[in-house]
């Protein structure tokens, strides 16, 4: 791994003094750690640098993190592509959309589970348990949305992964920590379930709600192969098989190895397209992240 | 919140057979159902759309799996035409074909496990030694960032590492070799596909970890001390056990999904060239359903497949509960 010297020491020494044993560990500890630090972030700088590097300096293999020979030709030229805009307009409108549904569904199904006195509650939680350890399969899942006329419209990216079971679960322990004497006493004001759900519970699950929100979001944005197996018009497709198709290209021109330039363009091009399109992600990741951890272990509590 | 993955003590019977149970035989249950409708009727409405999606995009295609056993015309009834009994089963169980994807699946399976599981705990036990905060903060920040990675994007980046002048190459190179078209080796395709899984998963992996060891009583480390334990023997004696449910709940988990392997990720970086080691069940199914348009004979694959996932998660689950007490549910 990567051999750096920097230490840090722990500012503070609590308890009884370490041994000379546990001293050496901590300082290698810390080196290891900074190497899966270095290790991570790697192919990131690499990309970033790639995207930013005159071919000629990629062919000969002179790239690692720094870009050489700085050239903005690449961005330029996917810039110019209309195509890859409107996939990417599609992959926000899809996201958008998707979590939208989701999130109403998810919300509306965990509410009911979390009621313990509610009558068939087992049942209901089994149908969705269920799901997440045996599925239909890809072949009738694909039979089954074809059928329904889905194919090459947004809904087949939208509608057959809806709920997460794992959101669901996490949701509905959330609703489960809440105080019931609120919504029993929203009752005896005279408010419905809808109003109790709307008025009270809501309002108070703004925070699991937004970890919903950002759990969904990712996902569709990140997911490729629905649309992959489901749109064959190019002007449907969302960013994500844009550049899957640029990589599976790629990959063909690379066996061929026929036309140098044509590939290290390509080389250019798929690293200015993976840099657009992480970076909406990596530009929310530092706000967002808690929520995620926080979202993971309210699943495991009762996953 | 922080609390680690316990089986829940009043688990909810969660089999669906067991719980359908009510059926509407004695007048008394009826009419206690029909009271639970009066009385509830708006929650079950919520609980309609949510009820249609699982059937329709979760059932029907369980249901739909029939088409293993039925000759399938594409355009014609979802369910297929007319029986066929086995003929599809026999014909994959005497396919080369299937038998070379199946150990290839077991092979990279057992790798992924091999190396996904224990990292994270590993990765967490480091962690949790570091005293200074904000350097707690910042490797565990880093190390969460490629899960929120699309597998395109992943796979890309693996192409461009491992290109004829990419990093990899370069360290070849540095060593006075010649440059390995990595990707087009079918010796080198477990090592890629495991240490991009492990790049991308292990950071990601340590957080229910972490949450597990905050939850481990000081009193255990201090009592522990007074007997004599070193910091290595705390770990063994105290450490270990106290992050076990947790451990045992992830094998579990992983050993269900042992067999789909991550068929997204190999889609984008297999080629023919590297068939011989990187084409697995799942892969293999996809092109025959829809290169082959062979539909029954994929379905008959996957049905296969799915069953062996179910029989794994749920033998897992029984052999972890007679052995260490803890289960799924």
């Amino acid at each position: 791994m990567v051999t750096l010297g920097t230490k840090i020491d722990a500012p503070t020494t609590r308890g009884p003094v370490d041994s000379r044993g546990y001293r050496i560990f901590r300082v290698v500890n810390t080196v290891v750690l900074l190497g899966v630090v270095v290790v991570t972030l790697y192919p990131f700088l690499n990309i970033v640098a790639r995207s930013l590097s005159e071919e000629a300096y990629i062919i000969a293999g002179k790239v690692t993190i720094v870009p050489r020979g700085f050239d903005l030709t690449a961005y330029k030229l996917l810039m110019s592509d209309a195509m890859f805009w409107t996939n990417y307009r599609n992959t926000v409108v899809y996201t958008v959309v998707a979590t939208l549904i989701s999130i109403v569904l998810t919300t509306c199904y965990a509410y009911v589970l979390s009621k313990p006195q509610l009558k068939g509650r087992p049942f209901l939680i089994g149908v969705a348990l269920f799901t997440m350890f045996f599925s239909g399969g890809l072949i009738p899942n694909y039979v089954l949305v074809t059928s329904l006329g889905m194919k090459n419209t947004i809904w087949a990216v939208v509608i057959p992964n809806a709920i997460s079971v794992f959101n669901l679960l996490v949701m509905k322990a959330f609703f489960e920590s809440l105080p019931s004497e609120l919504e029993e006493a929203a009752a005896v004001d005279g408010l419905n379930t809808y109003g109790i759900l709307l008025r009270i519970v809501l309002p108070l699950s703004k925070a699991i709600i937004a970890t919903m929100v950002l759990f969904y979001a990712v996902s569709f944005w990140n997911s490729w192969f629905t649309a992959f197996l489901y749109i064959d018009r190019q002007d449907l497709l969302p960013v994500t098989v844009y550049l899957r198709n640029l990589i599976a290209g790629a990959t063909s021109a690379e066996s061929a190895a026929a036309d140098a330039d044509k590939v290290q363009a390509a080389a250019t091009l798929q690293a200015v397209t993976i840099v657009l399109t992480t970076l909406p992600i990596l530009a929310i990741y530092p706000f967002v992240q808690r929520y995620f951890v926080r979202g993971v272990m309210l699943g495991a509590v009762k996953g | 919140m922080t609390s680690t993955l316990r089986p829940p003590p009043p688990a909810p019977p969660s089999s669906p057979q067991q719980a359908q149970s009510p059926a509407p035989r004695s007048p008394r249950r009826r009419r206690s159902w029909r009271q639970a409708l009066r009385r509830d009727w708006q929650l079950y409405s919520l609980a309609v759309l949510p009820l249609l999606f699982f059937l329709v995009f979760r059932y029907l295609p369980m249901i739909g799996n029939i088409i293993a056993f039925r000759r399938f015309k594409p355009g014609g009834s979802i369910f297929g035409e007319y029986w066929v009994g086995l003929r599809y089963f026999r014909m994959f169980l005497s396919d080369p074909t299937f038998w070379e994807v199946f150990t290839n699946t077991l092979v990279l399976g057992t790798l992924t496990l091999l190396f996904c599981f224990p990292l994270p705990i590993v990765l967490a036990l480091l962690l949790n030694e570091v005293r200074a905060r904000r350097f707690k903060r910042f490797v565990q920040s880093v190390s969460y960032l490629p899960h929120f990675l699309s597998i395109v994007i992943v796979a890309a980046m693996v192409m461009q590492l491992t290109s004829i002048e990419g990093t990899a190459n370069q360290i070849v190179s540095l060593f006075g070799g010649d440059p390995v078209a990595f990707l087009q080796k079918p010796e080198w395709f477990r090592t890629i596909y495991v240490s991009s899984e492990v790049w991308q998963t292990v950071g990601w992996g340590t957080i229910l970890y972490l949450a597990a060891l905050t939850t481990i009583d000081e009193d255990l480390y201090e009592a522990a001390r007074i007997d004599g334990a070193g910091r290595l023997r705390q770990t063994w004696h105290v450490t270990l056990p106290g992050i076990r449910p947790t451990m045992v709940t992830l094998l579990i988990l992983n050993i269900g999904s042992f067999l789909a392997v991550g068929f997204e990720k190999i889609l984008l970086l297999y080629n023919p060239l590297t068939y011989p080691t990187a084409d697995v069940v799942s892969t293999y199914l996809f092109r025959m359903g829809f290169q082959s348009s062979n539909f029954s004979y994929a379905a008959a694959i996957g049905l296969f497949e799915a069953v062996i996932g179910l029989i794994l998660v749920l033998s897992a689950n029984v052999i972890s509960r007679r052995t260490v007490g803890t289960s799924l549910w």
